[in-house]
């Protein structure tokens, strides 16, 4: 349609949606209702939008489909869309998540409705642009794009130190990302183009791989987030509102990792080999660190947040394993984690709307008033703690298979990672749904109610879907991830090759040998 | 006898100037015999003057350059020129309702404004040091003017006089930087010192270039020569600072430009050191000290300074894509500004204007689309996608990339994150805090600056092409 694709559809429809709710008028409860009908009827469409790009994706090919191209900055620098195996899951994820977040708003947000599902459908075109882009300078534009609706829904919305998390959170992400730019632009002079699959095939030269991988690194490690710079989180997640901490837990987390596994190992190959001891030094003190600080916590979301930190650091730990369980298990970490960690948010709301309040010390004894509730809640935990047959387990085992095969040492760390993420999760658990119903505002609370309902029971069956049969998202990320391991493989190898000959070729000129016996030498070390 | 046309220069090139000048005399006469009454046509004539010269620079074509060699009319200066006239345009626009307000609606204003631009334009478009000084003073005489217009008010007095005292210093300096380097090289016009210039420079000519660039920094308002730019966007009156923000940047930037591209191309590594230091300091220095201030001209300033400080960083490349970077920035800057002093001008309650941070409050829940509009402006000033203030410093920073800048680039990435913060601190005003009481519709000459302004900023990112084509050529005829 006008020279469209279905991916720029994807992104102008929330945008649509929002310029619609904002000709709505002075804000009255008629427009109120108005303007969250509006907002849901438009990430339907666009969940439904994203189903049917899914159809028309051959799940088989390693190579990017739906692609279109459009004249932007300049002859090599377009607005470029496109998915693959990587990017179609998190866009799924995307749309998917939307409605629930609208929902999970519907009556808890109450001041400045319209402003507030503006700023969420534009949140939503920049998370979509940023897994479809198909151009460094506009994955870069849509990466930050971001940052302003999550800025004012965080700031607007939050909670008592909203201002802090909202500051905190925009400029420590900014700061990261700055380095990024820098190095997209360092490469554009080096290939000529932004254009990313051009710069998939390209070479670049040992030594500015090293530079680009930090600049990446640095923007890639805040996103994440890994420690130590991870402690933007937390207080974003504990002041920002339900909906917000789903998207920030469910898809914001997830653009770090699409990143490394976008730009950082298939584009800079060697670097990433080289920097993967400090990745995975990273990587476990992440786990077990922030799963002792989340044991901890006093407050329900920070708990989940901290917990958030450590799933991230089996991603980061599977990602750089550089084998092919190592990268299935993130990637499905990833998928995996959007939808249980949104859902414990979701779980955290449904609680706080009633209580307003996240203090752990509030609650006990939940699951006599709320049986429901108690059920979806023990879901969705088993599924954090990675226990079998939920899909957090999948994703988790995976990672570490890789890692161990990567390095035995590593995966024998992170697994404490697992024992902990018991400890705190089953602990949260037994202290908020589990003992006697003492607290007297707690004698009235109410089950579940039909829009929670809604809300709740479909992530509680994709949990259990997805861990009982993981197959349709690894056999999706597969294609993709057998053409990166091959492109990597190669590249260590010339890499290898290379040092090698420079090696040859230093002795032979060191033995003053003839031209003709270096390249045997040559040769022989291939 | 010689026929007439090969006695006179050619004068089409200059035609712009010729119309602007003429056009001035023409509404002094006006408004010398119909007394302050004409102030209203005054304003109306000097608007339809800046826009029909607009359209008279915008229809040349080509390179020329005339009256012996002293002006050049080309592609770079055709785009500098244009920016100047929108800024000039823009600023009578803004100025109007105010004046009236502050009951100081006289004739002379907009007719300041556009002797204001002749001398612009000509810097603009300047061959020789001559006509560059020539420009400048034109220029500089009738801002003095301008800046201390409200005459019963203190503040206003010593804006004017002190931009006139230390503006009179910095000529002083760059003239001495001229004479020397017309000492040491014997010509004054620009390609005529290129020629000149074969082998290493001598130390007089190091020191001519210095010179040069001292002054140049101060019509800049680059670090170290910014001290009056803080004081003087405070006392002006609001839609003379809105100008002092906007057109004579332009003018200055291109000035800048002119003389070290276009008179020092082969000593770049003289020049090259002093700019990437007044860029770091200017963007350092504009982005710590708008931390602590309250009022939001002097924020204003410093954020001007900090933006020449980015914008330099395209002429420290001091390469073909630099020099685009410099135009797009300067083109973006224009618009971000002139939005937000747009915004300032409008906050307003019976016969109080109001300008500090604290009388944002809330602005979003009492004017939404003016809260919008001034948060746009604050995000693209702080280089946030998809604003248009993000491929300003794309471009700068992408040249510097290229040059081997590095550090340059690095140091200007982490001050735009700190000067990130103030930015956010006015949005956060705006849209985290309670509200105050409603002010005034906003005037209409805000309203269309404010609503043009608003839709470059926001909407640049859909069709970026056409710009960076024009900046393209503009800094290919610099080459």
């Amino acid at each position: 349609m006008f020279g469209l694709g279905i991916l720029s559809g994807l992104l102008i429809v929330p945008l649509a949606g929002a310029a619609f709710i904002l000709t709505l008028g002075e804000e009255t409860e008629a427009v109120k209702r108005n303007a969250r009908w509006a907002a849901l009827i438009t990430t339907v469409v666009t969940f439904l939008l994203s189903l049917a790009a899914w159809a028309r994706y051959d799940i088989a090919s390693p190579s990017f489909q739906l692609v279109e191209s459009h004249a932007w900055l300049a002859e090599n620098i377009r607005f470029k869309l496109g998915v693959d195996g990587f990017s179609m899951p998190l866009i799924l994820l995307t749309t998917f998540l939307m409605p629930f977040c609208i929902g999970a708003s519907w009556l808890s947000v109450e001041n400045r409705v319209k402003e507030y599902f503006v700023a969420f459908l534009v949140l939503e075109t920049t998370m979509i642009g940023v897994f479809c882009a198909l151009d460094l300078v506009l994955f870069y534009l849509f990466f930050e794009a971001g940052l302003i609706p999550m800025f004012l829904i965080i700031g607007i919305w939050g909670g008592k130190r909203r201002i802090y998390a909202s500051f905190k959170f925009f400029l420590y992400t900014l700061l990261g990302s700055v380095l990024m730019l820098l190095a997209i632009m360092a490469m554009y002079w080096e290939a000529g183009t932004t254009d990313i699959p051009t710069l998939l095939a390209h070479r670049f030269p040992v030594g500015l791989q090293w530079w680009l991988w930090l600049a990446f690194f640095a923007s890639f490690a805040v996103k994440m987030p890994m420690w130590p710079v991870h402690t933007w989180l937390p207080d974003a997640h504990v002041e920002a509102p339900t909906a917000g901490s789903v998207i920030l837990a469910g898809i914001l987390l997830k653009m770090g990792g699409y990143g490394f596994i976008r730009i950082s190992l298939p584009m800079l190959p060697d670097a990433s080999a080289e920097f993967a001891p400090l990745v995975f030094a990273l990587s476990v003190i992440a786990i077990i660190f922030t799963s002792l600080t989340a044991m901890m916590q006093t407050d329900i979301k920070k708990l989940i947040a901290y917990s958030s930190v450590a799933h991230m650091g089996f991603v980061t730990l599977g990602l750089f394993t550089l084998n092919e369980q190592g990268i299935q298990g993130a990637l499905f970490l990833m998928i995996s984690h959007g939808i249980v960690s949104g859902a414990l948010f979701l779980c955290v709301g449904v609680v706080y709307d009633r209580m307003h309040t996240r203090e752990i010390a509030a609650y006990g004894g939940l699951v006599k008033r709320m049986p429901l509730y108690a059920a979806a809640m023990m879901v969705f935990t088993m599924a954090n703690v990675g226990l079998p047959g939920t899909s957090g387990f999948v994703g988790e085992f995976l990672a570490m298979m890789g890692a161990f095969k990567a390095n035995p040492t590593v995966a024998f760390f992170s697994v404490f990672g697992i024992i902990l993420s018991a400890g705190y999760a089953l602990w949260l658990y037994a202290r908020v749904i589990y003992g006697k119903l003492e607290k007297p505002n707690l004698q009235g609370i109410l089950d579940l109610d039909l829009r929670e309902k809604i809300i709740i029971a479909p992530l509680v069956a994709l949990t259990i879907w997805y861990g009982v049969h993981p197959a349709p998202v690894l056999d999706t990320f597969a294609p993709s991830t057998e053409a990166l391991m091959q492109n990597m493989r190669t590249a260590l190898a010339n890499t290898q090759n290379a040092e090698a000959a420079a090696k040859a070729a230093k002795l032979a000129a060191a033995e003053k040998i003839a031209p003709e016996n270096s390249q045997k030498i040559e040769a022989a070390a291939r | 006898m010689t026929p007439i046309q090969s006695v006179l220069p050619a004068i089409t090139p200059v035609l712009p100037e010729i119309v602007l000048s003429v056009g001035a005399l023409l509404l002094v006469l006006w408004g010398a015999w119909r007394g302050e009454r004409s102030a209203e046509s005054t304003n109306l004539g000097a608007l339809g003057l800046l826009i029909f010269t607009f359209f008279l620079v915008v229809s040349q074509t080509g390179t020329v350059t005339t009256l012996n060699g002293a002006f050049i009319a080309d592609p770079f200066a055709r785009v500098m020129k244009a920016l100047i006239l929108i800024g000039s345009a823009a600023t009578i626009l803004l100025s109007r309702d105010y004046f009236q307000r502050e009951r100081i609606d006289r004739f002379e204003y907009p007719i300041l404004i556009v002797l204001c631009t002749i001398g612009m334009m000509v810097m603009a478009s300047a061959n020789d040091l001559i006509s560059l000084y020539l420009g400048l003073e034109l220029q500089s005489l009738a801002a003095y003017v301008i800046a201390a217009f409200h005459r019963d008010d203190v503040k206003s007095t010593e804006a004017g006089l002190k931009y006139f005292v230390l503006g009179a210093l910095s000529s002083g300096m760059l003239l001495y930087g001229s004479s020397l380097v017309y000492g040491f090289t014997g010509t004054v016009s620009f390609p005529g010192i290129v020629t000149a210039l074969n082998g290493p420079a001598s130390f007089g000519l190091v020191l001519g270039i210095v010179f040069v660039a001292a002054g140049v920094a101060f019509k800049l308002a680059a670090v170290p020569f910014h001290m009056w730019t803080p004081d003087v966007y405070e006392g002006s009156p609001t839609p003379v600072t809105a100008f002092f923000a906007s057109a004579p940047k332009m003018a200055a930037m291109a000035m800048t430009v002119r003389v070290f591209i276009g008179a020092f191309p082969d000593v770049t590594a003289v020049w090259q050191q002093i700019i990437v230091f007044v860029s770091i300091a200017s963007m350092a220095l504009g982005s710590f000290a708008a931390i602590g201030q309250r009022n939001l001209k002097r924020l204003m300033a410093y954020s001007s300074i900090g933006n020449v400080g980015y914008a330099l960083i395209g002429l420290a490349a001091g390469s073909e894509e630099g020099i685009r970077g410099v135009v797009i920035y300067m083109v973006i800057y224009l618009a971000m500004t002139l939005g937000a002093f747009a915004v300032l001008l409008s906050l307003r309650r019976k016969d109080r204007m109001f300008e500090t941070i604290d009388d944002l409050s809330g602005l979003s829940r009492t004017h939404p689309w003016l809260a919008f509009s001034l948060a746009a402006m604050m995000f693209s000033l702080a280089g946030i996608p998809p604003l248009a203030g993000f491929f300003a410093k794309f471009y700068v920073f992408a040249a510097a990339i290229k040059a081997d800048l590095v550090t340059l680039a690095v140091i200007g990435v982490v001050t735009s994150v700190v000067g990130a913060f103030y930015y956010l601190r006015l949005v956060k005003v705006m849209y985290f805090d309670e509200p105050k009481a409603p002010y005034e519709r906003i005037p209409p000459g805000s309203a269309i600056v404010l609503a043009a302004s608003s839709v470059v900023v926001v909407l640049f990112f859909l069709i970026p092409a056409p710009l960076v084509a024009a900046a393209g050529s503009a800094a290919k005829s610099l080459f």
